[in-house]
C-alpha cells in the first residue's frame, strides 16, 4: 500500500469510531412525537397524579384526529395545543391519532373531590338516565354502555381526571371548546346546572374501569340529539 | 416663549391632515363596477396566466393573511394585530359584493402597486404594498387572474379595529410621505439574472423586509436597515438579520443552508421556528429550485454588519450559566448533544444556531417554553418535535438554560433574565 492512502484511511477509521460513539436517533413515531408524549405520556396514559392532561390511549383514532383539527381551526382553545398542532398535515395527524388509539395501558385512579352522597347519586343519574325534564340525555347514550366510547368519533369517559372532565364541560359553555355544528355537546353542557358539572365529573372520575376498555363498534348507538361529529364525513376525521 | 415656538408644528400637521381628509372625501366616491379592458379581460382568462399567478400568490404567501384559521382560502377575515389595533385582511375571492369581483385589473394594480383602494382611499400598510410595489405589472396581472379564478365566497369583511387617531385614514397621507415610495423593482445590471430574480422575490412578493427589519414607533421600516432583522410587533418573535457575512444573523450559512431551510424547514445551521415555520409550510417549500437558488444568491450578497457594541452591565450571568448547565444536561443534551452539536436532519445544532443567539433571546426562550414540531413540508413530512417546557421548568430554570446555550460553545449572546421569561410565558401564540 502506498503512503498516500494512510491519512485518508486513518481519517475514515476515526470517523467510524466517532459514529460508533453516537446512539442513532430511533426512527419511530414515538421518538418523533416527544412534543405530545411529554404531557400525555409515552403511551398516551395522561399525566399522573391529579394532572390535567387527558388520557389519549385507546380513544378512537377518528376522535383524536378531529380534536387536533379542531385545535388547528380554533374551535378548541388551549394555546399550547393550538401551537403544537398548528402546522401538522392531515396525514401526520392521522398517524399520530392511530398511534395513541392503538395503545393499551392500565388506567390510573385519579383523585376525586369528596362530595355528599346526594351529589354522587345525581352524577350517576345524569350518566345512566339523563334528566328528561331538562332534555339532558344520558352520557351512556353516545359514550357507550361501559363509557369506553364509540367508534369512530366518540371518546371514552372512563379514566379521565375530574379536573379535565369538569373543565371541558365548562369550556363548552364558554365557547372555548366546540365541535362541528350542530354541536350537541355544547347544547348538553348548557343544559347542565353548574352543580351538575361537579356531580357528573366526580361520578365519572370515581368509577372503576371495565375489563374491556375498547370503544363500542361504529353504528352501535342512536344519538338522541343531532350531532355534527356523528354525521358521515368524507375525510375520515 | 421658547416652548411656544414649537407649537406651530402640531397645528400645521393637523391642518394638513384635515385638508387631506377633506380632499380624499371629495375625490373618492363609491365607484360602480367598471368594464375591464377587453385585451386585459382575455389575458385574465388564460390558463397559463392563472397557473403562473397561483405560483406567484404562493410565493407572496397571500393566503396566510387573507384566510382565517377555519375559513375558506382567500376569503379574508383574519385580524392582523398591530401596535395600533387590529386590521382585518379583506376577502379577495371574486365575490362581487364582499370580494374583488367588481374590480378591474387597474383597481388591483392601484392597491398592490400604489397602496390605494378601489374607492381611492389610502390602504393601511398592514397590507405590505411597501414591498408589493416592486412587483411587475405582468406578475400582478397573473396574480389577479389567479384570484379571479378562485371560487367566490360571500363573506363580508370585519370592521377595522384600529384605535383613534390611527382609524382616521387621512393620517396615512403623512405616513405614506415618510415611508412609501411606489416603484417596480429595477434590475441591477452589475449583477447576474439569478441575483436580480432573488432580489425581486425577497424585496417584492416575498415581502421579507416586513418582518426582517426593525420598525420605528410609527410602524415604518427604517430604510437603512433592510433585512437586518427586527422584533415582529405583537407576535413576539425576532425575525433574524439575513446577512450571511461577518456579524450577520446568518453568519456562516452556505447556499445549501438557505435553500434547505426554505424548502424543508431545516438546515444544518438552524430550523425555522415560530412564524417562519408557517411561511416555510405555506409558501417557500413550494418555490422552484431556481427561485430558491436565486434567493440564496441575493441573500449571500448582503453585506457584513457592524460588530455589535458590547453591552456593559453589572449583571453577572455566571450563576445563570452554571445553573443552566445542569438543566441542559438533564433536559436538552440527549437530543441536542452535550456540545450543542445536534443530530443532522433530526435535531438542530444549538452551537452557532441563529435562533439561539438572536439579539434579545426571545426566540430561544419561546422555543424552550413552547417546544413543538418543525415545519411539516414535502421534504420533511414527519418532523421530529421538542417537548414544551412551560409546564416543567420554572422561569429561573428557563432563563438559566437559555443563557447557558447563548453563552456556551461559540455562542456569545446576552443573558436572558427571569423577568423576561415571565413576560414571554404570557406572549399570545397567534
Amino acid at each position: 500500500m502506498s503512503m498516500r492512502w494512510i491519512i485518508p484511511l486513518a481519517l475514515l477509521f476515526c470517523s467510524v469510531l466517532a459514529r460508533a460513539d453516537q446512539t442513532p436517533v430511533p426512527d419511530t413515531l414515538q421518538q418523533r412525537i416527544a412534543a405530545c408524549t411529554t404531557c400525555h405520556g409515552v403511551h398516551g396514559e395522561g399525566s399522573s397524579g391529579s394532572g390535567f392532561f387527558p388520557r389519549l390511549a385507546g380513544k378512537p383514532a377518528g376522535y383524536l384526529a378531529l380534536q387536533m383539527q379542531n385545535f388547528q381551526r380554533g374551535l378548541r382553545k388551549y394555546a399550547p395545543m393550538e401551537y403544537t398542532v398548528r402546522l401538522l398535515t392531515p396525514d401526520y395527524m392521522h398517524e399520530i391519532a392511530a398511534y395513541f388509539a392503538a395503545q393499551q395501558v392500565p388506567y390510573e385512579r385519579k383523585p376525586v373531590p369528596a362530595l355528599a352522597p346526594s351529589m354522587l347519586r345525581r352524577g350517576q343519574q345524569l350518566v345512566t338516565a339523563g334528566d328528561p325534564g331538562r332534555q339532558i340525555p344520558p352520557c351512556q347514550a353516545c359514550h357507550g354502555k361501559q363509557l369506553t366510547g364509540t367508534e369512530p368519533a366518540v371518546p371514552g369517559l372512563v379514566g379521565l381526571p375530574y379536573d379535565y372532565i369538569s373543565s371541558q364541560l365548562g369550556s363548552w359553555r364558554t365557547g372555548t371548546r366546540a365541535s362541528a355544528a350542530p354541536d350537541c355537546m355544547a347544547q348538553i353542557a348548557n343544559r347542565l346546572a353548574p352543580a351538575d358539572i361537579t356531580a357528573v365529573s366526580a361520578w365519572l372520575a370515581s368509577q372503576e374501569t371495565p375489563a374491556d376498555t375498547h370503544p363500542q363498534p361504529a353504528g352501535s348507538i342512536t344519538p338522541p340529539l343531532r350531532c355534527g361529529v356523528l354525521q358521515p364525513r368524507g375525510d375520515g376525521a | 416663549m421658547t416652548r411656544l415656538r414649537w407649537l406651530w408644528i402640531p397645528i400645521v400637521l393637523l391642518v394638513i391632515v384635515l385638508a387631506g381628509g377633506w380632499w380624499l372625501s371629495q375625490r373618492h366616491r363609491q365607484q360602480p363596477a367598471a368594464a375591464e379592458d377587453p385585451a386585459i379581460a382575455s389575458m385574465l382568462k388564460d390558463p397559463g396566466m392563472i397557473a403562473r399567478g397561483r405560483y406567484l400568490a404562493t410565493a407572496g404567501d397571500c393566503a396566510s393573511c387573507h384566510t382565517t384559521r377555519d375559513g375558506h382560502a382567500y376569503a379574508g377575515g383574519r385580524m392582523l394585530p398591530t401596535p395600533f389595533g387590529n386590521i382585518p385582511a379583506p376577502n379577495i375571492t371574486p365575490d362581487g359584493e364582499t370580494g374583488i369581483g367588481n374590480w378591474t385589473f387597474n383597481d388591483f394594480w392601484g392597491a398592490l402597486h400604489d397602496g390605494i383602494g378601489r374607492q381611492g382611499e389610502p390602504l393601511y400598510p398592514a397590507f405590505s404594498y411597501t414591498s408589493f410595489t416592486k412587483v411587475t405589472r405582468d406578475d400582478a396581472m397573473a396574480i389577479f387572474a389567479y384570484l379571479r379564478s378562485l371560487p367566490s365566497v360571500r363573506q363580508p369583511n370585519p370592521a377595522l379595529g384600529l384605535r383613534f387617531p390611527y382609524n382616521v385614514r387621512s393620517t396615512l397621507t403623512a405616513w405614506r410621505a415618510m415611508y412609501f415610495k411606489a416603484g417596480v423593482y429595477q434590475p441591477n445590471a452589475a449583477q447576474s439574472a439569478s441575483w436580480n430574480r432573488g432580489a425581486y422575490l425577497v424585496q417584492g412578493l416575498g415581502h421579507c423586509n416586513e418582518c426582517h427589519a426593525m420598525r420605528d414607533q410609527w410602524g415604518g421600516s427604517e430604510s437603512h436597515g433592510a433585512l437586518s432583522g427586527g422584533l415582529i410587533p405583537e407576535q413576539g418573535w425576532y425575525a433574524s438579520d439575513l446577512s450571511t457575512q461577518a456579524n450577520g444573523g446568518l453568519r456562516g450559512w452556505s447556499r445549501r443552508d438557505i435553500i434547505d431551510v426554505l424548502k424543508t424547514g431545516q438546515s444544518s445551521k438552524s430550523a425555522a421556528v415560530g412564524p417562519m415555520a408557517d411561511v416555510v409550510a405555506s409558501s417557500t417549500q413550494y418555490l422552484r429550485d431556481e427561485d430558491l437558488q436565486a434567493i440564496a444568491d441575493y441573500l449571500l450578497s448582503l453585506p457584513a454588519r457592524a460588530a455589535p457594541t458590547p453591552v456593559h452591565t453589572s449583571f453577572d450571568s455566571q450563576t445563570l450559566v452554571d445553573r443552566g448547565n445542569a438543566v441542559y444536561v438533564k433536559r436538552c443534551a440527549d437530543c441536542h448533544g452535550k456540545d450543542g452539536e445536534g443530530v443532522p436532519g433530526v435535531y438542530p445544532a444549538l452551537d452557532g444556531n441563529a435562533t439561539v443567539v438572536d439579539p434579545i433571546g426571545i426566540n430561544a426562550t419561546r422555543v424552550v417554553l413552547l417546544g413543538g414540531f418543525s415545519a411539516v413540508t414535502q421534504g420533511n413530512p414527519r418532523p421530529y418535535s421538542m417537548p414544551p417546557y412551560a409546564q416543567q421548568l420554572s422561569d429561573a430554570d428557563v432563563a438559566s438554560v437559555v443563557t447557558y446555550i447563548r453563552q456556551t460553545w461559540s455562542n456569545h449572546a446576552t443573558a436572558v433574565q427571569e423577568r423576561d421569561v415571565a413576560t414571554y410565558r404570557h406572549t399570545p401564540i397567534d
